[in-house]
């Protein structure tokens, strides 16, 4: 990754405009043809520097919920429980954290309600409670990699 | 706002990501039938109506060497949380910034942040220039380091299953 990638990522932060040809001006500023810009996207894709590149949606307001939840899971049932939580296709990404709530993930769902029931779910599945948190408010972060 | 069939085959068609090729909306188009102006069209009407916060990409931060991955979170009396989340979200290591519910008394944290380093003592010392600076230190807070992480797919927004066959994407 050199400097034009990483100026790259902070444009693409930003946001594509959505026309025609809406790699044109990233491309321009950074000295490079789209051609050239559109290798360097799927590298960073290939090299999972970036995980996806497209449309941020807003679950919310499309209809759907998006959650953040955490457990206190006994670690002698950490390994049982990440493979019970991870089976839900609603469960869109999980962390180990170092806290008495020691797991914690996102879930996804098209619907609100559904979101209730597949949290019922996994804490009958395991035992183990689940603290729902959905965001009340989202502070706007520009970006920020050291070019 | 009210999804038609045809946004939704348009978001089914898009939620892994747009072809990276010059003209993407033309290339969406083809596949769904659609004039690149009326996938332009619809997808404006999306962004208008919040559904889709803009076209960007999702960053992973480990890949970057940023190794340490801290959630922060703080336990902010409500009046205070617009001000402090908002200086929060502007300090460069700060990555994303939300505020949430308290679960009491299991969890009296309502703002959360997330804080990348390449590791973890750059990351806690970054984050006392932070709190020293911003004259937080009255704010109760707690950091969170990441063990492993498990899965990273990104969440779905609309079932596939329900798109007919050739319009799902084949290299999602």
């Amino acid at each position: 990754m050199d400097s034009v990638d990483a100026s790259l990522v902070n444009c693409l932060q930003d946001g594509l405009p959505v026309c025609s040809r809406p790699f044109d001006d990233i491309a321009d500023s950074l000295g490079l043809s789209v051609d050239e810009l559109l290798s360097r996207v799927q590298r960073l894709l290939d090299d999972k520097v970036l995980t996806r590149f497209g449309p941020m949606f807003n679950a919310e307001n499309l209809g759907g919920a998006l959650s953040l939840c955490a457990m206190q899971v006994p670690l002698d049932r950490y390994d049982e429980v990440t493979d019970l939580v991870n089976a839900f296709p609603e469960v869109a990404h999980n962390y180990e954290r170092d806290h008495l709530l020691n797991m914690w993930f996102v879930i996804a769902t098209e619907r609100p309600e559904q979101a209730a029931v597949v949290l019922g779910e996994i804490e009958q599945l395991t035992g183990c409670q689940v603290y729902d948190m959905p965001k009340q408010e989202e502070f706007y972060i520009g970006l920020k990699l050291a070019v | 706002m009210v999804l038609s069939a045809t946004d939704r085959e348009l978001i089914a068609v898009i939620q892994d990501g747009l072809p990276l090729v010059a003209h993407p909306y033309a290339a969406i188009g083809e596949q769904l039938g659609l004039s690149e102006a009326a996938v332009i069209k619809r997808l404006e009407s999306l962004q208008t109506a919040g559904l889709i916060k803009r076209m960007g990409v999702v960053v992973k931060h480990r890949a970057l060497g940023y190794r340490a991955n801290a959630m922060v979170v703080w336990d902010i009396p409500d009046a205070e949380v617009e001000r402090i989340g908002a200086l929060l979200a502007d300090e460069v290591c700060v990555t994303l910034c939300y505020q949430r519910p308290r679960r009491l008394p299991a969890w009296p944290y309502n703002l959360f942040c997330m804080i990348h380093g390449r590791e973890r003592d750059s990351v806690l010392r970054r984050l006392e220039q932070i709190v020293s600076c911003h004259g937080l230190e009255k704010i109760p807070h707690t950091v969170l380091f990441s063990g492993r992480s498990f899965k990273q797919r990104g969440a779905r927004y609309v079932e596939t299953g329900n798109v007919p066959g050739h319009l799902q994407r084949s290299h999602g």
